[in-house]
């Protein structure tokens, strides 16, 4: 019944591409638009890939990276234009194709992988019931269907694969749900694989792991599509990178050309905005002695020493859990943060650090321990008496999108801080608040649906600032923006430190971003402290092999600092490139294989006791 | 990530959206039928052929013709002219009735959703037993206790279904509690009850605008019908429903006194509804 003559032909082609010369996708002039849209989403991509060859689509977010990947095996949408001089997926001219001949194509000629490994599975099923599925649905299940799916958890890597195959997505950390998703891409043995940001939702360890995965999978001769925001990720894989920006290509070559001698000023513009890891250029009118001190600090804490600030925000012994007796999100957890200072907070999710930001700004009570803001009770007030001291801590919250009202102005949502003022006087504030971070007045009158991603980050800033905080605490500020807009954002809180001394607590899974943002660091896993120090001498001498293990996760673009043997993205050093970053896996980074192994299972039950407590995942609401 | 943004669109989307809801025909055709049945409610006098309560036994059970649109009743009065009059009635009624259970069903909804666990645990009971009996049930239970007569079946109905809208309410007033933007007011420290009011109340607002509009045709049937039972307006005044029981004696030779108000309930509640639909999956969108 599915056996249309346009199959028999893409069949045909397919078990011709032996040779390098029939690429698995080729697309010519592919021009994607959408009804009501001023402009096309794509204009004029092409792009072809072959077996064992990767190609990376890259770009910020809204570049039609993403539409291109899509269109290529006609899920750009219903209501989607798309046409193309030349569109053929194995082979076949896809020209004419209805819902039933892509239904053909999809998983068994080119399969994908998605973001978010969550969202992707159904959250009813096992996994081994979806990859099953998939496998039935490709023709390569064979009479065991069970056997089949053991041997692709294998493939990809999951440990335990008789055990977890009976698991459901959520009682996976994020890495395994990845995997089993891209088990199930490959369920079908489609000779082409299309990864749309397949690690952006993991952590850096994890990251890793995948793209080692995706690297050993192109090496047995698959075909790869990477889209991705991520240059270092683009950097680790790829063979080819094509340059997107608002649905044109702006640049196209090999991938150790492009990115080591970027031509189009975009593409320059995106690796210069790539977190460096490199050290904070620390200006003179830096805060008296906060950096100094801290690194004092590090190296002899019992030290008295004249020139420290201020202490204005302390935690101590703080143990917060969601369920009583459950795992301890947050376990005896201290830490001092300064006037003037930025102190880092670092670890991957399920580590605690988020809950911590919350204790620390009073939204979550600690069940021991306390918080103190300038040296006074904060966290055991009540919530009636905290409510009048409120204006001396801000939040800036990770997704800029949720945290303003959807139906306020930009105007309403600032003014929203600046309760008892006149109209008049307060429209002053807030234009004069917006100018601070670098925004235009125009705005005021704007919803937060009419901004970019990075304004409206600005705008969540400019609310805070609003009341005159001397404490920002900033939980992931940057990881929803784009790399071009996340320098912007770091420069301008890195300039209200300066400035304003008000001090930062930072954060983020990102050790790129916090080297270049914090004086010191703590690095979380599991609920505690497990390591803390100066920021530099974390990352020059980390002194926990989990600290060591974060560092050695961390991806780097071939020639910046540092780089060292993970290095090499060109078309001829790509197999070198995996294999290195594959050895994480192997009896080389032993160490990693070790410290994330103990790790998996002690993410899982933290998860499950967030969605009992306070902070409910994004995808469930 | 995309049905999150889908979501928060709404408001923006809507503006947009307002002139593909008046293009569409499908969508136009209620929204020109209940403009037409307005009318008819604010000036009954330029659209009835006969004075309503005016008795012509001669004439009595005429069936539809040139002198009278749909007929005669028993008593001879002209049944279209006693509709165009009992407009009002039939539809203040459910109009009173449904802002009464919206009022009613957002306070509970808010008190329970914003208040605390035992609160919420109290009202939701009390809510969750109300809707386990029937809607008209309920309604029946009230006019018991009140009596009978116009207002008191509204506000019979609008009781029947205050835990309905209560239920909406405290689901969403929970879902923007737990929001982000809440929890970045109270960093700024707005008070919790400005909070209610500045950011709760407006986001539920919409899903309760969409289920009152569904409601209000309920509301229309839930009211014809306890006049049916004659415990509606006490006559002369007549609303659909009691025209509907005074026909019920003559189905066999007189069809039109009964079938016409229906008919007329039906047109009403099918429009209403439709309008309810679309509103309901723009928002969903």
């Amino acid at each position: 019944m599915t056996t249309t003559t346009t199959e028999a032909t893409a069949a045909k082609a397919a078990a011709g591409h032996t040779g390098p010369s029939v690429p698995l996708v080729r697309v010519e002039g592919l021009r994607v638009s959408f009804p009501g849209a001023p402009r096309p989403a794509v204009d004029g991509v092409s792009l072809a890939v072959g077996a064992g060859e990767c190609v990376a689509l890259v770009g910020e977010s809204g570049s039609g990276k993403s539409v291109t990947a899509r269109s290529l095996i006609g899920l750009a949408g219903a209501r989607a234009r798309v046409s193309a001089r030349t569109l053929e997926v194995a082979g076949a001219d896809t020209a004419g194709f209805g819902e039933r001949q892509w239904r053909a194509v999809r998983g068994r000629r080119v399969a994908m992988v998605f973001q978010d490994a969550l969202t992707a599975l159904d959250p009813l099923r096992t996994v081994g019931a979806e990859i099953a599925e998939a496998a039935r649905l490709g023709g390569t299940a064979g009479p065991d269907s069970e056997a089949r799916v053991v041997e692709l958890l294998t493939a990809v890597g999951v440990p335990e694969p008789e055990a977890r195959r009976t698991q459901y997505p959520h009682q996976l950390s994020g890495g395994l749900r990845q995997r089993a998703l891209i088990a199930s891409a490959l369920a079908a043995d489609a000779p082409l694989l299309i990864a749309d940001e397949p690690t952006t939702a993991l952590d850096a360890i994890v990251q890793a792991q995948i793209l080692a995965l995706l690297g050993r999978l192109k090496d047995e001769g698959r075909g790869l599509l990477l889209v991705s925001h991520d240059l270092a990720v683009v950097a680790q894989l790829a063979d080819r990178v094509l340059v997107l920006r608002r649905g044109e290509v702006v640049e196209s070559g090999p991938a150790g050309r492009v990115l080591s001698a970027p031509e189009h000023p975009y593409t320059r513009m995106l690796l210069d905005a790539v977190p460096s890891g490199r050290p904070r250029a620390r200006p003179a009118q830096a805060p008296p002695g906060a950096a100094e001190a801290a690194d004092a600090e590090a190296a002899d804490a019992g030290a008295p020493d004249a020139e420290e600030a201020a202490p204005v925000l302390t935690g101590r012994g703080l143990v917060k859990s969601f369920a009583p007796g459950g795992p301890r999100a947050l376990d005896e957890v201290g830490f001092t943060l300064r006037a003037g200072e930025a102190l880092g907070v670092v670890g991957e999710s399920g580590s605690g650090k988020t809950t911590l930001a919350r204790v620390a700004m009073g939204l979550s009570r600690p069940d021991a321990g306390e918080v103190l803001l300038h040296g006074r009770p904060w966290s055991a007030l009540p919530e009636r008496r905290r409510r009048a001291g409120r204006s001396a801590i801000q939040f800036v919250q990770q997704d800029p999108y949720a945290s303003a009202d959807p139906r306020f102005t930009v105007a309403r949502i600032i003014g929203e801080a600046l309760p008892g003022l006149r109209r008049a006087e307060r429209a002053r504030r807030c234009a004069e608040l917006l100018d601070q971070v670098g925004l235009p007045a125009e705005l005021l009158s704007r919803r937060p649906h009419q901004l970019s991603g990075g304004q409206r980050q600005r705008v969540a800033i400019a609310r805070a600032l609003a009341c005159g905080p001397q404490v920002l605490v900033c939980d992931e500020p940057v990881s929803a923006l784009d790399v071009s807009v996340q320098a912007q954002v770091l420069q301008l809180l890195d300039r209200l430190r300066r400035e304003r001394g008000i001090a930062l607590l930072f954060i983020t899974h990102d050790l790129a971003v916090v080297r270049q943002v914090a004086d010191r660091v703590l690095i979380m896993r599991g609920g505690s402290v497990v390591e803390e120090g100066g920021t530099e001498r974390i990352f020059e001498a980390p002194a926990h092999p989990y600290t060591r293990a974060l560092l050695d996760a961390v991806l780097r673009l071939p020639g910046t600092e540092g780089a060292g043997s993970t290095e090499g993205a060109g078309s001829t050093e790509g197999a070198g490139s995996t294999a290195s970053t594959g050895s994480t896996e192997g009896p080389g980074g032993a160490h990693v294989a070790d410290v994330t192994g103990r790790d998996a299972p002690e993410q899982d039950t933290e998860h499950a006791a967030g969605q009992d407590g306070e902070h409910v995942p994004k995808w469930e609401t | 990530m995309s049905t999150v943004t889908a979501l928060l669109d709404r408001p923006a989307a809507a503006g947009a959206r307002r002139g593909a809801l008046l293009r569409s025909p499908a969508r136009l055709a209620p929204l020109v039928l209940l403009a037409a049945v307005a009318l008819v409610l604010v000036f009954p006098g330029v659209f009835a052929t006969h004075a309503p309560e005016a008795t012509d036994v001669a004439a009595a059970l005429r069936p539809p013709g040139a002198e009278h649109w749909l007929g005669t009743d028993q008593l001879g009065r002209d049944v279209w002219s006693r509709l165009v009059h009992g407009t009002r009635l039939s539809l203040l009624i459910a109009v009173g009735a449904t802002v009464i259970g919206v009022g009613g069903g957002a306070l509970l909804g808010l008190v329970a959703g914003c208040g605390g666990r035992q609160v919420d645990f109290a009202l939701m009971r009390v809510v969750d037993v109300l809707l386990g009996f029937p809607e008209l049930l309920l309604a029946l239970v009230v006019v018991a206790l009140l009596g009978g007569g116009t207002v008191n079946v509204a506000i019979a109905i609008g009781v029947a279904g205050v835990p309905h809208y209560a239920r909406l309410v405290r689901g969403q007033a929970r879902l923007v509690l737990r929001s982000e933007y809440v929890e970045a007011a109270r960093v700024l420290g707005v008070p919790a009850w400005r909070s209610v009011l500045r950011h709760v109340l407006p986001n539920v607002g919409g899903p309760l605008v969409v289920l009152a509009s569904i409601g209000l045709g309920s509301a229309i049937i839930s009211g014809s019908g306890l006049s049916v039972l004659g415990l509606g307006p006490v006559p002369p005044d007549a609303d659909w429903g009691s025209m509907v029981a005074d026909g019920k004696d003559f189905l066999q030779t007189a069809w039109w006194i009964s079938i016409s108000p229906g008919l007329a309930v039906s047109v009403v509640v099918v429009c209403t509804t439709l309008i309810g639909r679309s509103l309901q999956s723009r928002a969903v969108r």
